[in-house]
C-alpha cells in the first residue's frame, strides 16, 4: 500500500506558513515549541480513545474522565512529596513526579477496566446508547471527584527544575515543554514500535481493519479490547497529570475542557487511526498557539475552523479508516 | 376535537394522562395555588424546559441523532431578545427583532452543523456539536460588549411584563400585575409550541424520522434523502430551542452563560429526555417537570440526609446538597440500560 504523505506535510507546512506572519524568528521557535508541546500531550490522551473507536467501534465520552482522575491523583502524590518538589535537586524532583504519574497511570487504567466493565460492556455495537451512557459516566465520574477531593480547584506549583525556561540568544523555551515532547515523542514512537512491529500490534491493526475475521482466525479479540481499552484509559490518565502540570491548577471540570480538544483531534485524524491522531494533535496544538499569539480574540474559534478545513477536503478526517 | 389538538398522539395509559393533565392544570393554576415568587419562577422554568426538552427529543428521539449543541441554540434565542432589549429599549418592537433576529441565527448554525456532519455518520454530529457548542460559550463569555461577558445583561421588560404593571385589582388574593400577564404568555407559548412540536411528529414528515431512527440505510433505499430530512429536523430543534430561550429571557429579564449557555443545562436536557422517556413527546414534559423540582426540592432532601451523616467522612460528602447531580447521574444510567423507553415507555407498557 502507497504511503499517503499529504496529510503529514501539512505539519512543516504550516510552521513555515506561521514564520513571515509572526516576524520575529525567536517568538516563531517558542510558540512552536509550545504548540508541539501541547500537541503531543493532547496525542497521549486522544490516542486511546482513536484506538477503542477503531477496534471495537466504541466511542467513548467519559474518556475526560481519566483524564481528570489522572490529574487528581497526580496531583495529590505530588502534594504528599512537597518537600521533595520544591527541593534543589532534578533527581529528587523526578523522584516525586516519577511515583505521581505512576500512580495516575495505574488508577486511571484500574478504574478504565471498571468502566469498560460496568458502563461499556452492556451496550456494545448500539452508538445511540453508547454516547448516552458514557456521558452518563462522565457526570457521575466528575461529581465522584468532587466528593472526593472537594469542589475546590487544586493549585500545583511545578517542580524546581522544571520551572523557567532555557535561554538561547533570545530565543526561549520553558523546560517544562522540553519535557512534554520528549514524553509525548516516547509514547508516539513506543506505540507506533507496539502497533506496526509486535504481533500483539498486527491483531489490534487487523482487528480495527476487519474483527469479525480476526476473531474466525482464533483470537479473543473481546480481551485485545480490553486490554486497550486500560491502556487507552492509563494513557488518558498520563495525560491528564502532565496536562495538570502544565496548567498548574486541576479542577473537576479538566476532563471536559481537555475532552473537547481530543474530540477535535480525533474527527480531524480519522476516527481510529493513530497516525491520523498523532497529526491532528499536532496540528491542533500549533494552530491553538499560533493563532493565539497573532489573534488572540479568535483563538477559540481556530481549533473548530481548522476542524472545517480537514473535513471539507476529507470528509472522513486525515486518514480515514478503510473500513468504513 | 381532543384528538385533533393532540394530533392523534394520545397518552395511551390512564396514568400518564393522569399526569399530563394534572401538569397542564397544575400549571395553569400554579399562580394562585401556590403564591410567591420562587413558587412562580419554578413554574415558569417548568414551561420553558418542557419546551427545551421536547426540541430536545425531537432530536434524540425521534430521529435517532445525538446534539451536545442544543443550549447553544437556547443561549442564541435568550441573548437575541436580552441584546435587543438592552440596545432597543424596553419595547415590544425589541422583542419581534430580537426573536426573530435570534431564530434566524439558529436555523443558519443548525443548517451548517447539519450539512458537514450529518452527511457521514451521527456519531460525528455528536462530536463535533459538542466542540462548536463549547466555542460558542466561550465566545459568548469573550465578546463581552455585546453580551455582557460572564455577568450577563440585566435589562428591562416592557412595561406590561413588569411587576409595577398592573391591569385591576387582585384575584383570590393575588395581585393582578405585569408578572402574572408574563407568567401566562410563557405558559401559552409553551403550551403552543408542544402542540405545534406533537403535530410536527406525527405527520408523515415525522414518520420519516423515525424510519432514519430505525434503519437510516432502507430509509435512504426506499427514496428519502436521510441528510436533508435529518438538517430539517435539527433546523426544527434549533428553531423551537431559540424560542425556548426568548420565552426565558422574557421571564428572567437576566441572562448570563450559566443559565442558558452552560454544558450543565445540556446535561439536564439530556437526562429530562432520557428519564422521561424518548421518541415520546410526552415524555420530555413528564422529565422537565422532574429534573426541574429535583432541582429545586432535591437538595433539600439531600441536605436532611447530609445532616443525619454529618459524622461518616466520605459518605456525608457523597449526599453533600451540591452531589444532587451525581444520583440523577447514576438514574441516568441505570434508566439507559433497565427503561430504555423512560418513564412514558414504563408506563404505556403496563396497560
Amino acid at each position: 500500500m502507497k504511503r499517503d504523505w499529504l496529510p503529514l506535510l501539512l505539519i512543516p507546512a504550516l510552521m513555515i506558513g506561521a514564520l513571515p506572519l509572526i516576524g520575529s524568528p525567536a517568538s516563531w521557535v517558542t510558540l512552536t515549541v509550545a504548540g508541539l508541546a501541547m500537541g503531543l500531550m493532547i496525542f497521549i490522551m486522544a490516542s486511546g480513545l482513536t484506538l477503542t473507536f477503531g477496534l471495537m467501534d466504541v466511542l467513548n465520552f467519559g474518556h475526560g474522565a481519566f483524564i481528570a482522575v489522572g490529574a487528581f491523583v497526580a496531583a495529590s502524590v505530588m502534594l504528599a512529596l512537597a518537600p521533595w518538589m520544591t527541593a534543589d535537586s532534578i533527581w529528587l524532583n523526578l523522584a516525586a513526579i516519577g511515583p505521581a504519574v505512576l500512580a495516575a497511570m495505574v488508577v486511571s487504567g484500574v478504574l478504565g477496566l471498571g468502566f469498560e466493565r460496568v458502563i461499556v460492556r452492556p451496550v456494545y455495537g448500539q452508538h445511540l446508547k453508547q454516547i448516552l451512557v458514557t456521558t452518563g459516566g462522565l457526570i457521575v465520574a466528575e461529581q465522584l471527584l468532587k466528593v472526593i477531593w472537594g469542589p475546590d480547584q487544586i493549585t500545583l506549583s511545578r517542580p524546581t527544575a522544571l520551572r523557567g525556561a532555557f535561554l538561547f540568544g533570545d530565543i526561549a523555551i520553558e523546560k517544562y515543554r522540553v519535557l512534554a515532547v520528549v514524553v509525548g515523542l516516547v509514547v508516539f514512537a513506543a506505540l507506533a514500535l507496539t502497533l506496526n512491529r509486535t504481533r500483539l500490534g498486527l491483531l489490534i491493526r487487523a482487528g480495527v481493519e476487519n474483527g469479525e475475521m480476526v476473531e474466525a482466525l482464533g483470537y479473543r479479540i473481546r480481551r485485545l479490547f480490553v486490554g486497550v481499552f486500560v491502556v487507552g484509559s492509563a494513557l488518558a490518565g498520563l495525560g491528564g497529570a502532565m496536562w495538570g502540570l502544565y496548567q498548574e491548577t486541576v479542577t473537576a471540570a479538566i476532563g471536559a475542557q481537555v475532552a473537547v480538544l481530543v474530540f477535535i483531534v480525533i474527527i480531524i485524524g480519522g476516527l481510529g487511526s493513530v497516525g491520523g491522531c498523532f497529526v491532528g494533535a499536532l496540528l491542533v496544538g500549533l494552530t491553538a498557539n499560533y493563532i493565539g499569539f497573532l489573534a488572540p480574540k479568535v483563538a477559540l474559534g481556530s481549533n473548530i475552523l481548522l476542524m472545517a478545513l480537514v473535513l471539507l477536503w476529507r470528509p472522513q478526517g486525515l486518514y480515514p479508516v478503510a473500513k468504513r | 376535537m381532543l384528538r385533533s389538538i393532540l394530533s392523534d398522539d394520545l397518552p395511551r395509559s390512564r396514568w400518564l394522562a393522569l399526569a399530563l393533565v394534572a401538569i397542564l392544570v397544575g400549571l395553569a393554576v400554579a399562580p394562585f395555588l401556590f403564591p410567591g415568587a420562587k413558587s412562580l419562577n419554578v413554574a415558569a422554568k417548568i414551561c420553558v424546559f418542557i419546551v427545551l426538552a421536547a426540541s430536545f427529543d425531537l432530536l434524540l428521539g425521534y430521529t435517532g441523532i445525538v446534539s451536545f449543541a442544543h443550549t447553544m441554540f437556547f443561549g442564541i434565542g435568550a441573548y437575541g431578545v436580552a441584546i435587543s432589549l438592552t440596545r432597543m429599549g424596553a419595547g415590544w418592537d425589541a422583542v419581534a427583532v430580537g426573536t426573530v433576529a435570534g431564530l434566524l441565527l439558529a436555523i443558519v448554525l443548525a443548517t451548517v452543523i447539519g450539512l458537514f456532519s450529518l452527511r457521514v455518520r451521527t456519531i460525528f454530529f455528536a462530536m463535533i456539536t459538542l466542540a462548536v457548542a463549547s466555542a460558542f460559550a466561550i465566545l459568548a463569555s469573550q465578546l463581552s460588549d455585546l453580551t455582557g461577558g460572564e455577568d450577563g445583561l440585566n435589562y428591562r421588560l416592557p412595561a406590561a411584563l413588569r411587576a409595577s404593571f398592573s391591569f385591576g385589582d387582585t384575584l383570590f388574593g393575588v395581585r393582578l400585575n405585569g408578572r402574572l400577564l408574563d407568567y401566562y404568555l410563557v405558559y401559552t407559548a409553551s403550551l403552543a409550541l408542544i402542540l405545534v412540536l406533537l403535530r410536527i411528529v406525527n405527520s408523515p414528515f415525522g414518520s420519516v424520522l423515525m424510519a432514519i431512527r430505525e434503519n437510516p440505510f432502507r430509509a435512504e433505499a426506499i427514496g428519502y434523502r436521510t441528510v436533508v430530512y435529518r438538517t430539517i429536523a435539527s433546523c426544527i430543534a434549533a428553531a423551537t430551542a431559540a424560542l425556548a430561550g426568548a420565552l426565558l429571557a422574557l421571564w428572567s429579564s437576566q441572562t448570563n452563560p450559566d443559565t442558558t449557555l452552560s454544558f450543565d443545562i445540556m446535561v439536564d436536557i439530556l437526562l429530562m429526555v432520557v428519564i422521561g422517556g424518548m421518541g415520546t413527546m410526552y415524555g420530555a414534559v413528564i422529565g422537565a417537570v422532574l429534573l426541574v423540582f429535583a432541582q429545586n426540592y432535591l437538595q433539600d432532601l439531600l441536605a436532611v440526609a447530609n445532616k443525619a451523616l454529618l459524622g461518616v467522612p466520605l459518605l456525608a460528602n457523597l449526599f453533600h446538597p451540591d452531589r444532587w447531580l451525581l444520583w440523577l447521574g447514576v438514574a441516568f444510567i441505570l434508566c439507559v440500560y433497565f427503561f430504555p423507553a423512560g418513564i412514558v415507555g414504563r408506563l404505556r407498557q403496563k396497560r
